[in-house]
């Protein structure tokens, strides 16, 4: 790790009439695996969309590595090596898994052109996807629609991977798929800014953690520093935690 | 080689294949099967709507824009080539004039439309596009000098095209090989041509982003792609193809006036054609228009044979005799678009593909 490859410095956001970022500061070191928690409506969701363009910053500045990108257009900012996987999937159920697949490779413009190897990699991690390549994506189960999606953002290597609650409503078999996927991206070195409420999903994956209520990043640190400190979970997470128990 | 030329899009059902099947040998030998200087006409027109219906479904099937400025692009086509002929004379000069002036206004004007509103919600553009195309219709007519107002204009063709050119002396397989029999070719293989780099188009990559952009703009746009800059192509490219049609339109009609090829009339039917053939499945165009057509252009004629049937029969004949008078024909046209939304909202070619999925293990 050295340094981080993304920054959120005071940015707070406007949705309509609505103020629901008050100030985010947020910092993503390089290389690592960052988690993001909060309870709904904490404005989790709505960073992740500020960072993408999604939504405007009215105010503050979001820095990837270095450059202030908090202005520019969301291909653009997809054009930077920025993956985002949001968190209805946003899966093209008319395509195929093939298709699907292949728009998001910038560098194939077709399915053949998808680099073989590491196609063969994400096979590994999520077989489903093999089985289902010709299958138009609409039919898939929503833990594999959710494995298309995250497959999707890696298809080619990005610099940093955003996903949004990977792990929302998927069966624990398929949650445990997700956390080895996770971890063999990890492997890579590959920099991801995960949301979750699942915290023991959180606590196998993460190395830092930033936790938001009201607009605002209240806590931020390393996992290990939180796993180790009930009474911080507690305080921070409070009920979120307990409805885990 | 087949598979190539329709771009790997295969039409996944056998009743939909037998279906195209059957249109295309149909269209293909029409001057031969259905002699006769009306079913010529029918079926030169459900080759010029084709090609519009197809480019209207790269529009609204594949890229989810709602336009109404679609007749305004297959208008410009046919004036294009009726002005052109009608200054010019008839020459193969004049309609590649006519035809290149056409395209080049279409395509600038298209593309300031896309550039400026495809911004805008789904619901705002369809509004510009419905003021856009109602103020070039009245421009149309006020420019009587140059396209003829509301009376259009006759021109005549090149001679390779009018009836009196023949080909052979002596008739082939009963049909007289003359200037009209090669226009309909002309209009055949062109149709044809268009319709297959349509349905490349749609098959391409640039169609996937097409159909990604229709299914969730904002997704496309994380993915990294410009929607505007997509949106916009596939304006100019719909418009593009729909000045071709008015453009072939022009020739086989050789006149061309406001409710030939600008009313909203048409807007309406094309709007129809693809929903009843289904939208975003490009082969919807070809059945869609071909039973549109049809149904327009001999319901009339069945309700008579039906009506006079049904005339000998006494008292509740004489109400159903009433229903099937040949005047109606508009309500039991409407009651067959009701019924086939009702029954078909995939369209025709959606709901036969459906069923086949459904058929295999």
């Amino acid at each position: 790790m050295s340094g981080a490859l993304l920054a959120l410095e005071g940015v707070h956001t406007h949705i309509g009439a609505y103020h629901i970022l008050h100030g985010v500061h947020l910092t993503v070191p390089r290389g690592g695996l960052t988690v993001l928690l909060g309870r709904n409506g904490a404005g989790k969701t709505t960073t992740l969309r500020t960072i993408m363009g999604l939504w405007r910053a009215s105010h503050g500045r979001v820095l990837f590595e270095g450059a202030d990108i908090a202005a520019r257009a969301t291909p653009e900012v997809a054009r930077l090596g920025i993956a985002y996987v949001p968190e209805n999937m946003g899966v093209f159920s008319d395509l195929t898994v093939e298709e699907n697949m292949a728009l998001a490779a910038r560098g194939a413009r077709r399915a053949a052109e998808i680099d073989r190897a590491r196609l063969e990699w994400i096979f590994g991690l999520f077989p489903a996807l093999r089985k289902f390549w010709l299958h138009p994506a609409g039919l898939l189960s929503g833990g594999q629609k959710q494995m298309l999606a995250v497959a999707r953002a890696i298809v080619e290597p990005r610099k940093l991977l955003i996903v949004d609650e990977p792990t929302k409503g998927l069966a624990p078999a398929i949650v445990q798929n997700m956390v080895s996927a996770f971890r063999e991206l990890k492997r890579t070195e590959t920099t991801i800014l995960l949301v979750e409420q699942n915290f023991h999903f959180a606590r196998a994956l993460g190395d830092t953690v930033a936790v938001m209520d009201d607009g605002r990043v209240v806590h931020a640190g390393t996992m290990a520093a939180l796993a180790g400190d009930e009474a911080l979970q507690q305080r921070l997470l409070g009920l979120a935690l307990a409805a885990h128990h | 080689m087949l598979s190539a030329l329709l771009s790997h899009d295969r039409p996944a059902s056998r009743l939909l294949a037998a279906l195209l099947v059957a249109i295309v040998v149909g269209l293909a030998f029409a001057p031969f099967l259905f002699p006769g200087a009306k079913s010529l006409s029918v079926a030169a027109k459900i080759l010029v709507f084709i090609v519009l219906v197809a480019s209207y479904d790269l529009l609204l099937g594949y890229t989810g824009i709602v336009s109404f400025a679609h007749t305004m692009f297959f208008g410009i086509g046919a004036y294009g080539v009726a002005i052109a002929l009608a200054r010019l004379g008839p020459g193969w000069g004049a309609v590649a004039l006519g035809v290149a002036l056409a395209l080049a206004l279409s395509l600038v004007l298209s593309f300031v439309i896309g550039l400026f509103s495809l911004r805008v919600r789904a619901i705002f553009y369809a509004m510009i596009t419905l003021a856009v195309a109602a103020a070039f219709q009245t421009l149309a007519s006020q420019l009587s000098d140059l396209t003829g107002g509301e009376d259009g204009l006759s021109f005549k063709v090149p001679e390779a095209l009018t009836p009196g050119f023949s080909l052979a002396d002596a008739p082939f397989l009963g049909v007289s090989l003359d200037g009209r029999l090669l226009s309909y070719y002309l209009l055949f293989f062109a149709a044809a041509a268009l319709f297959l780099v349509m349905l490349r188009i749609v098959n391409s990559p640039f169609g996937r982003v097409l159909q990604a952009i229709r299914e969730n703009d904002f997704r496309a746009e994380a993915l990294g792609y410009r929607t505007v800059v997509y949106r916009t192509l596939s304006n100019v490219l719909g418009a593009g193809f729909a000045t071709l049609a008015g453009a072939l339109l022009a020739l086989w009609l050789r006149y061309n006036g406001p409710d030939t090829s600008l009313s909203f009339e048409i807007m309406l039917d094309i709007l129809l054609m693809v929903v009843i053939g289904g939208m975003g499945t490009m082969y919807g165009a070809v059945v869609g228009a071909t039973l549109f057509i049809l149904a327009q252009s001999y319901l009339q004629d069945l309700m008579r044979i039906a009506g006079a049937a049904l005339g000998d029969l006494p008292a509740a004949g004489g109400f159903l005799a009433a229903l099937l008078s040949p005047d109606r024909w508009l309500l039991w046209l409407g009651v067959l678009f009701v019924l086939s939304v009702y029954y078909f909202p995939a369209g025709i070619v959606g709901r036969l593909r459906a069923r086949a999925a459904a058929a295999k293990p």
